[in-house]
Order: C-alpha cells, then sequence, then structure tokens
C-alpha cells in the first residue's frame, strides 16, 4: 500500500461513522475502499503518477468536511447578483448544499432537484437504481475513493416529456482556511424526451489549497437531451479532478462544453456509454492555460450498438510552463456497426517550455463504421500573421486575433445564447492578459445578465 | 515617393534580385512585367517587409525614409499597400474585425480620430461597393472558401478601407476571368487619385486597359532591363519576351 492509500485507510476507519448515511451506504462505501485498494496509483500513466506524488500523496494535512457547515446565507461569502441570473442556482458549501429550509424540492411538473441524501431518502427507487449500480470497469482509484468517501451531491430528476426552461447551474465553492478533500457525487436522470441544461461551475472563494473529486452519474431515457457545461475559475493550487458517467438509451442527445480558463491542476474525465442505437454525443472543449495550469481532458466513449454517433472537439492553447493532456478514446464493439465517430484535438503551443499531450485512441472491432481522427500541435500560421500586419496590425494584435479565432470556434458551440456571449468576452480578455484568478466566477461576474433566457434552440 | 537602388535581394543564398533600380513619383502608375520566376513577386514580398528575403545591397527610401528600417505593420500605417497574389486564409477571423483592427491601427499612427461604430460601418458599407462585394461577405472569414474572384477583390477591399498612398498589386488579375477582372480594375481606378501611386506586377496586358499605366517596366533576370510607356505592354503583348532576352544576353556579351 502506498501511503496515500494508508492515509484514506486510516482517515475511513476513524470518519465513516461520521458520514452521511442511509441503509444502502455502507456498503457502497466499503466496495470503494476495496476497489481503491486494488487500484494501485502506480498503475497511472506518467502525467497523471507525477501530480498524485508531488501533489496529493504527500500530503497529510488533508481534512474532510464530514458534517455540513452550520447555515450561512450565499450573499455572506458570495457576491453576485444572482437576481440577475435566470438559472436555478445550486451552490455547495464545502461539499454541502446551501439550503434554509428543504433540502429536496419537488416542482408542479415533478421536477426534483436538492441533495442526494435527502433523495435517497424520500425516492430511494428513482436514486438507488444508478447509485449502486456495479462500477464500471472504468472506474479508477479516483472513482473508487469518491464511492468511499461522498458526502453530499446535486440530485437532478426531470420526469418524462418534460422540458425544463431555466438551466440548472451547480456552484461548487470551497471556503476554508483548512486544506480540504472533497468527494462530491451528483446524479442527473432525465426520464423518457426530458430536457435539461446543466452548468457546473467550481469556484475558489481563498487561496487555501484544495482537492475536490467529483463524479456526476448522467442517466439519459430515450429521446432524452442533456446540456452540460463544465466550468471553473480555480486558484493555481488547487486540485481538481471531474467525471462524469454518461448512460445513454435511444435516440438521446448528450452535449457537453467544457472550458477551462484558471485553474490549478484539471483533469476533466468524461466516460459515454451508447447502449441504445440512435443516440448520439458531442462533446467540446477549450482550455486557454498558462503559468503552472494543468489541464487533461479525458474522453472515453464506448460505442456498445449500431447506429450511434459520437464527436469530439477540444482545442487548447499553453502558454508559460502550462501543460495540457488530451486523450480520446472511442470504443466501436463489434456490433456497433454504422457507427459514426471523429475526433479532432487542435493545439497551439505559445513557448517552449509549455507541453501538450494529445492521444488520440480508437479501438474499432466493428468493420462498417466512418471514424476519423486527427491531432495538431503547432504555433500560430505564419503567413496569417504576416497577412495581417502587412494591413498595419501590431504582431500583438494579430496574433491576439489568430487566437480568438481559434478559440470561439468551441465558443460558437454554446447553445444558451448570453453565456455564449460572455464566453467570447472571457476569452478575449483572457488572451489579452486581463483575467487572472478573477474575484468572482466565470459566471457571476455582475457583467453578466440574464443568463438563460434565450437558449438558442437547434 | 518610393526609390529602390541597386537593390540585391537572396533567399537561402540564391541570388534573386540582382540590381534594381525604380524610382516611382506621386500620381504615377507603373507596370512591371515579365516572364515568370524572374522575382517580380520578391520585389513585392520585399517592399511588403516578408522576413525570409535577405537584402544583400541597396536600399529603398519610402518619403524619404529608410523603408527596410521600418516593420511590416509600419509600413503599412505609412501608406504601402500589398496587394497578394495568393491572399492568405484566416478561418475564424471575420472580414469586419480584422478590417476594424487595422483601420483602427493605422487611423491611430497617423494621428486620426478613432471611428465611431456607425462611421465604420458607413465605411464598410461604402467601400464594399468599390469592388461590387455583398456585405454578407463582411460575416464571413477573411477569404475562408472565398473564389480566386473573391480573395482578389477582398484584397482591393482592403485597399479602399486602408486609403494607402501607394499601392502594390502583385498577379492581381492572375486567376480571374473577364467578369471579375473588369470589377477589380475598375475598382483600382475608382481608388486612384493624383496623390497616390500604384505599382501593377503582371503577365499580361489585359489589365493595363484598365489600368492604365504611365511607365512600364521589364524584370528579367532580376533586373529592370528595359522600361518605356505603355506602348512596350502592347508590344510584349504581340511579340512575346523572346526579344527582350536576346537583347539582354547581346548586351551583356558586350
Amino acid at each position: 500500500m502506498t501511503p496515500f492509500q494508508q492515509f484514506i485507510q486510516k482517515e475511513f476507519g476513524r470518519l465513516k461513522a461520521e458520514l452521511p448515511y442511509h441503509e444502502t451506504t455502507d456498503a457502497l462505501r466499503e466496495r470503494g475502499l476495496e476497489s481503491f485498494i486494488q487500484k494501485d496509483f502506480a498503475g497511472y500513466r506518467k502525467e497523471n503518477r507525477q501530480v498524485f506524488d508531488t501533489l496529493i500523496a504527500p500530503s497529510a494535512e488533508w481534512k474532510f468536511q464530514t458534517q455540513p457547515p452550520a447555515y450561512r446565507p450565499v450573499e455572506e461569502y458570495f457576491h453576485c447578483k444572482v437576481q440577475n441570473i435566470d438559472t436555478q442556482m445550486f451552490v455547495f458549501l464545502n461539499g454541502w448544499y446551501v439550503h434554509r429550509k428543504d433540502a429536496l424540492s419537488v416542482s408542479e411538473d415533478g421536477v426534483i432537484t436538492g441533495s442526494i441524501f435527502a433523495a435517497l431518502e424520500k425516492f430511494p427507487q428513482l436514486v438507488l437504481p444508478y447509485l449502486t449500480q456495479p462500477e464500471s470497469h472504468r472506474e479508477d482509484s479516483l472513482s473508487a475513493l469518491n464511492r468511499m468517501m461522498f458526502n453530499d451531491g446535486l440530485f437532478v430528476y426531470v420526469p418524462e416529456n418534460v422540458a425544463v426552461e431555466k438551466p440548472v447551474q451547480l456552484i461548487s465553492l470551497t471556503d476554508s482556511n483548512e486544506q480540504l478533500m472533497l468527494h462530491n457525487r451528483n446524479l442527473i436522470v432525465l426520464g423518457r424526451n426530458a430536457q435539461l441544461s446543466f452548468i457546473q461551475c467550481d469556484d475558489s472563494i481563498q487561496f487555501q489549497k484544495t482537492f475536490i473529486n467529483n463524479v456526476t452519474q448522467v442517466h439519459l431515457e430515450e429521446d432524452a437531451r442533456l446540456s452540460y457545461y463544465k466550468m471553473e475559475n480555480k486558484n493555481p493550487e488547487s486540485l481538481l479532478f471531474n467525471e462524469v458517467e454518461v448512460v445513454q438509451k435511444a435516440h438521446s442527445q448528450f452535449f457537453s462544453n467544457a472550458m477551462t480558463f484558471n485553474t490549478g491542476y484539471l483533469r476533466n474525465k468524461i466516460n459515454v456509454y451508447l447502449t441504445e442505437p440512435f443516440s448520439s454525443a458531442h462533446l467540446y472543449g477549450l482550455y486557454l492555460v498558462d503559468k503552472k495550469q494543468q489541464v487533461d481532458n479525458q474522453i472515453y466513449i464506448d460505442h456498445q450498438v449500431p447506429d450511434c454517433e459520437s464527436y469530439q472537439l477540444y482545442k487548447g492553447i499553453a502558454d508559460d510552463e502550462a501543460k495540457a493532456h488530451f486523450l480520446g478514446h472511442v470504443v466501436v464493439r463489434p456490433d456497433a456497426q454504422r457507427t459514426v465517430a471523429a475526433q479532432t484535438n487542435r493545439n497551439i503551443t505559445l513557448t517552449d517550455q509549455a507541453q501538450v499531450t494529445s492521444k488520440p485512441f480508437l479501438e474499432i472491432y466493428a468493420d462498417d463504421v466512418k471514424c476519423n481522427h486527427g491531432t495538431t500541435v503547432g504555433q500560430l500560421d505564419d503567413e496569417a500573421m504576416f497577412y495581417l500586419r502587412t494591413r498595419g496590425i501590431c504582431e500583438r494584435n494579430a496574433r491576439m486575433l489568430l487566437m480568438f479565432a481559434f478559440a470561439n470556434e468551441i465558443a460558437n458551440h454554446i447553445k444558451i445564447h448570453t453565456l455564449q456571449e460572455r464566453y467570447k468576452e472571457m476569452i478575449r480578455k483572457r488572451l489579452n492578459g486581463e483575467l487572472t484568478i478573477c474575484d468572482q466566477c466565470v459566471l457571476h461576474c455582475p457583467h453578466i445578465k440574464d443568463i438563460g433566457k434565450d437558449i438558442v434552440t437547434a | 515617393m518610393l526609390k529602390i537602388n541597386n537593390l540585391h535581394v537572396s533567399i537561402k543564398g540564391k541570388e534573386i534580385l540582382k540590381g534594381v533600380n525604380l524610382e516611382i513619383k506621386e500620381g504615377e502608375v507603373h507596370a512591371i512585367m515579365g516572364p515568370n520566376g524572374t522575382g517580380k513577386s520578391t520585389l513585392a514580398s520585399v517592399i511588403a517587409g516578408k522576413e525570409i528575403f535577405d537584402v544583400t545591397e541597396g536600399s529603398i527610401t519610402y518619403e524619404g525614409k529608410d523603408l527596410l528600417a521600418m516593420s511590416v505593420e509600419d509600413r503599412a500605417r505609412e501608406g504601402i499597400f500589398i496587394g497578394f497574389q495568393y491572399p492568405v486564409e484566416i478561418p475564424g477571423v471575420s472580414i469586419t474585425n480584422f478590417m476594424k483592427t487595422a483601420v483602427e491601427e493605422i487611423r491611430r499612427y497617423r494621428g486620426l480620430p478613432a471611428l465611431s461604430e456607425l462611421e465604420f460601418r458607413k465605411m464598410m458599407k461604402e467601400k464594399a461597393k468599390v469592388v461590387e462585394l455583398t456585405e454578407k461577405l463582411s460575416d464571413r472569414s477573411v477569404n475562408e472558401g472565398f473564389s480566386g474572384g473573391e480573395k482578389k477583390r477582398n484584397e482591393i477591399f482592403q485597399m479602399a478601407m486602408l486609403e494607402p498612398r501607394l499601392s502594390i498589386l502583385d498577379e492581381t488579375d492572375s486567376g480571374l476571368d473577364i467578369d471579375a477582372l473588369r470589377i477589380v480594375a475598375n475598382g483600382v481606378t475608382k481608388l486612384k487619385s493624383p496623390e497616390n501611386s500604384t505599382v501593377v506586377i503582371t503577365h499580361y496586358q489585359r489589365l493595363l486597359d484598365y489600368i492604365v499605366p504611365d511607365f512600364v517596366h521589364v524584370l528579367f533576370d532580376g533586373k529592370i532591363v528595359k522600361s518605356g510607356s505603355k506602348e512596350l505592354a502592347l508590344e510584349l503583348e504581340q511579340r512575346g519576351y523572346d526579344w527582350i532576352k536576346q537583347e539582354y544576353e547581346q548586351r551583356n556579351q558586350h
């Protein structure tokens, strides 16, 4: 056992009685522990191992927040013009859902939102089938660690034929003088032909080091449609592991867009299981990293059945000594005929110290498929730079125009119009060097108004 | 306005221009003709400031200033415009955004007040008419997916927007059908004034039916070997370049 595994095992023994309890959770946690111990960190690829070795493992300072902090109104520590944002906002502070009265609410049309533990008590039949399902073969030690230690999380249930108008926005804040290690487990279930836009934002209030290890399970019934936006505004000391597991039924559509501007170390892992025909997944990502930031996007798409479609477009710019990794793994099972799978990853490195690794990995066992992938790592186009300069544009602005154009391609896929505009503004500021860690989250900036009022329908 | 004196230019050790002399005065139109591979485009690139070329000898002065010491963007801001033979495609950068940035920077350099959004839009609209560009084009990415004719019209549109004092149009007629050629050439003519000068680099005389030159030069073997009036272009059209070559070789033998 590694020192980190020993540390976790010891802490788990000490704290398990304090962790939130449901009659099913003990078994879950024990299973998590078993899996966590079995899966050796050393089994990971080099880049990840370094993160574990240098950032996580040696630290015995990690503290767990096993009980919800005393209720404080969000406005006290988080200043934003929430009133103007047309989303349903769910704030989690140090891993716990912040609420004055009910931890769970049910709308007129039957949409259930709130704490996952409250949902376990009240609607076990809606939660248990997903929460207790056997771990996938993709489970790694961090997913196991989440299963073992999870305290709270957001539960969203949209019944069949309901289209939720306002996007649901999950904001996870950390505000503590202690070095927190947090494990949230979110669950999003969309019934047949249900629709939802979901925005997940992680935000640091202080500059204290944090370790966040979140898992979000998504289940999409037939014809359901989910748009998932992931963004964060974390301090350079933060470690953020975000895993999304998506199970899709027939004709369902999953769309995701992950935008990374400010982070310490970030891993965005998305596993998509296309389990019934004519389901589709469209995944976009943009990372603009500088200084010593590290971002790691890991995609796994499992085409289990015929006639499904997956599409990935990830782009990034690495400046200074930043590091970016992309791993795109697509499996097309023997039965999955007429699969369409496309994957593209484009990168620009601005300095010699910046590092980009891109690994496309297509595993195809069916013969009647259309699959392609493309990866580039390079600098800005010299010919285009020269052309812009011959029109009187200085080198700096020419560079800006090209980088902005490069990044905008991803922002153009955001379907919420105001969010898209805001993002383009963020990209511009970020590339202009006007934006490092902002005082306020990307989404809560006072300049952004009326998010979600005008969702662009495809 | 522009004075090129004994210009020698090499690329990767190979000499392309071998002592070019040329003077262009205010209001003049010059045509530079010659067979392929004699250095016409190199001359345009060196004036634009392309870094892969080494100037080994000679000088270029523009309005009394050392042009070769200026940055690429400053040359443009000082009033030099190059219309390229192969305009670059720039995905994701809209023509509007591109021109806005360029006009802003040039006006600032020239000490002119910034244009308001409305003034800029109006200017775009007016200048687009010069080359019969539709407004729809301005939302498209620079040259991306443009036809040959659209690319060249877009070059002249940019020329109209930037209001240069000296324009160098490199093979602006290449790859154009007769209608596109007429639109492009008429555009250039509309932009002509007694204060600005134009250099047209071309293979063929046809463009010069529209843009009538005051002087015609023949560039051959890295030098201007013959200069004359617009009649020289007609003679070249009829007789080809072989006689120029022979004359040049005979002269070199003596």
